[in-house]
């Protein structure tokens, strides 16, 4: 195994901060302790981190609805982040951005976004500046199934191909978009196949295994930094809670969450190949379930505490310069 | 002398100094290069865009900052958003601002609100220039003054110069702004010459010009109904009425105290708009009056617009679609 035992506790560690956040996010909704329209990211950890492990800050990633997995794989502080989603002054976006919009540009985090597909442009953009300015940079966007049906993937598919710009487009198919099912809305079953119309490399990975989306990400991610223009990532995962929390999940059947959830469980999968390789103890791995419980906990407590925007603040940041 | 530029000319030379002075400023779009850099048939400089305002500028600073993009509005102008996010300072064209129907949510969406929804982290000094307006005969989806769009999105700035040294120095100050600038280009006007200094210079956004100085009414233009605006002043001269001209420039933000000034003066206003008269330009003038400068009203405001309609193509049907003097003059006849 290529990556050292520390390298994989702190991504286990990422993974698990992911699932607990997001699990204790469900629990505060439907406790009336939170508002806001909540997308959760569970069960997909593993595409965010095995992409973001090859990525530093000034690499730039955008993002979905579903929005706190790719910040967490990012290095968001997960303080700031629940103040944000509590809508507190302290928040990484001062309240003003929640969950749809959370976002860290001094982490290349270039925001979580409401409107499905808009991010894919935005980081093509942010590859643009890179080009240009040589940083050696790479943009990420991220983006699910659905968004490979609008307008701005292929017009963004085609101007980072022409321009051949450092950037990796990575689409977490986790079979529906909002109710409805990938193949009622989809004509190909390989999404990364539409890669051929611009010329560009396709690859497909098991969105449950970290180690497949951490390699093919890592060999995408390696030509955009060397020149060789973008890639099409096609990660295939699942949606552990609804479209949003409170989704009473009618167009799914409890067996077929039960099969992804019981035999592909990204963190447990990660867990039997560590250990199966004699790389990490077990006993550190349940240490990091304790203290992560203890931040996430920490976390909401703080936010809680936090005191909300000064009324003041309303028209604040609307421009730079009036 | 003093040197004589076209207002396409002038934002051509505007252009030059921006690129020239600042290694972040690039411009993309259709055409802007337009089969530039094709050696093998001996094409350097090629079209530089519709009108040929970045003419020069692919030979000059080169194809990593002057790029031809696909037709292919909403991604290249989300793709400018990105850009202007992470560094660059992008100039976009879109070439008639009819276009902007599938290309709305990058700036509705994305550059309008990104600083505000990040808490105050990001900037997007993105520029997006684009031919408005009627007068060359290019009918219902090539003629639109939509400016009214982009005027009321919170987080976007929008000016419209009427003249070529304006236009020069509206368009460095957008450029060089920090918020993304929607800059209108009113196609009738692109050819039209005028007084252009050499120099650097910024015409500061939001600051509204007295055209021509007056005493009995206001009338307020932008753009090409400014020369609307002058024509009609010159007809009321000739019956002694002195009209004061005021040339706005900028939509938002909005030069009110100007406005006000004026009508405290004159006490009655007429605005002329070349857009469709519903939930527009002029409707946000006559609102400013009556709501802060009702104590100065000698007479209802006025708006002379086009009429609720599309453009139409055919020469008679336009020159009737588009406010003329004639109808500033009648609207400032009732008054009384």
């Amino acid at each position: 195994m290529p990556l050292s035992t520390e390298t994989l506790m702190d991504l286990y560690r990422q993974m698990r901060t992911i699932r607990v956040f997001e699990d204790q996010l469900a629990e505060l909704v439907m406790a009336g302790r939170l508002n806001g329209f909540l997308h959760l990211y569970a069960g997909e950890e593993a595409v965010a981190v095995g992409v973001c492990a090859h990525l530093s800050a000034p690499d730039v990633i955008t993002s979905t609805h579903r929005g706190h997995g790719h910040c967490i794989a990012k290095g968001v502080d997960v303080h700031r982040m629940m103040a944000e989603l509590f809508g507190r002054r302290t928040g990484i976006c001062k309240g003003k951005g929640g969950s749809m919009h959370i976002a860290d540009l001094d982490l290349g985090m270039l925001g979580a976004n409401g409107i499905v597909g808009a991010g894919i442009p935005l980081a093509t953009g942010a590859a643009l500046t890179m080009q240009v300015k040589q940083t050696g940079g790479v943009a990420v966007a991220f983006f699910g199934d659905g968004a490979t049906n609008q307008g701005q993937f292929h017009e963004s598919l085609n101007l980072a191909a022409i321009w051949k710009l450092p950037v990796v487009f990575v689409i977490e198919n986790n079979g529906y978009g909002e109710a409805t099912p990938t193949e009622f809305v989809t004509p190909v079953r390989d999404l990364a196949s539409r890669a051929a119309a611009y010329a560009m490399a396709g690859d497909t990975a098991d969105g449950m295994d970290f180690f497949d989306v951490h390699e093919k990400a890592g060999a995408a991610i390696a030509r955009a930094r060397r020149g060789e223009g973008p890639t099409l990532i096609e990660c295939k995962t699942y949606r552990y809670y609804g479209h949003y929390v409170g989704d009473a999940l009618t167009y799914r059947s409890a067996a077929e969450a039960a099969e992804w959830m019981e035999q592909r469980d990204p963190l447990r999968l990660f867990e039997a190949r560590v250990l199966e390789a004699g790389v990490v103890e077990e006993g550190n791995l349940r240490r990091i379930d304790r203290e992560v419980r203890v931040l996430i906990e920490a976390a909401v407590a703080a936010a809680e505490a936090a005191p909300f925007p000064d009324p003041a603040d309303l028209l604040a940041d609307v421009y730079v310069k009036e | 002398m003093a040197r004589e530029l076209s207002m396409v000319a002038a934002i051509n030379e505007a252009l030059h100094i921006a690129l020239a002075a600042d290694p972040d400023v690039i411009v993309l779009g259709e055409d802007v290069a337009g089969g530039g850099g094709r050696a093998d048939q001996g094409i350097e400089d090629a079209w530089g865009g519709i009108m040929g305002a970045t003419r020069g500028l692919l030979t000059r600073f080169g194809a990593q900052r002057v790029r031809d993009t696909p037709i292919s509005e909403m991604g290249f102008l989300g793709a400018a958003v990105g850009a202007a996010a992470t560094g660059l300072r992008p100039v976009a064209e879109l070439m008639f601002i009819d276009f902007i129907g599938v290309a709305l949510d990058p700036l509705l969406n994305q550059a309008a609100k990104l600083r505000y929804m990040f808490g105050g982290k990001a900037s997007v000094p993105l520029t997006v220039r684009t031919l408005t307006g009627a007068g060359l005969r290019s009918a219902a989806q090539h003629s639109q003054s939509l400016y009214g769009i982009t005027a009321g999105i919170p987080g976007l700035k929008t000016v419209i110069p009427s003249n070529p040294a304006d236009a020069k120095g509206l368009l460095l100050a957008a450029i060089r702004d920090d918020d993304p600038v929607i800059f209108c280009e009113p196609k009738s006007l692109m050819f039209l010459s005028g007084e252009v200094p050499e120099e650097d210079y910024e015409v500061p956004l939001g600051s509204a010009k007295v055209v021509s100085a007056g005493s009995d009414v206001t009338l307020v233009g932008f753009g090409r109904t400014v020369h609307t605006a002058l024509t009609a002043a010159a007809a009321l001269a000739a019956d002694g009425i002195s009209a004061e001209v005021i040339d706005l420039r900028s939509l938002q933000p909005l030069d009110t105290d100007a406005i006000l000034a004026s009508l405290s003066k004159t006490g009655r206003l007429v605005v002329i708009d070349e857009a469709t008269p519903r939930c527009g330009i002029a409707s946000d003038v006559a609102a400013l009056c009556v709501d802060r400068g009702f104590e100065f009203l000698d007479a209802p405001v006025k708006r002379v617009t086009a009429p609720h309609a599309p453009v139409p193509f055919s020469p008679t049907l336009e020159d009737a679609y588009m406010p003329s003097p004639e109808q500033v003059v009648a609207a400032v006849r009732e008054m009384g």
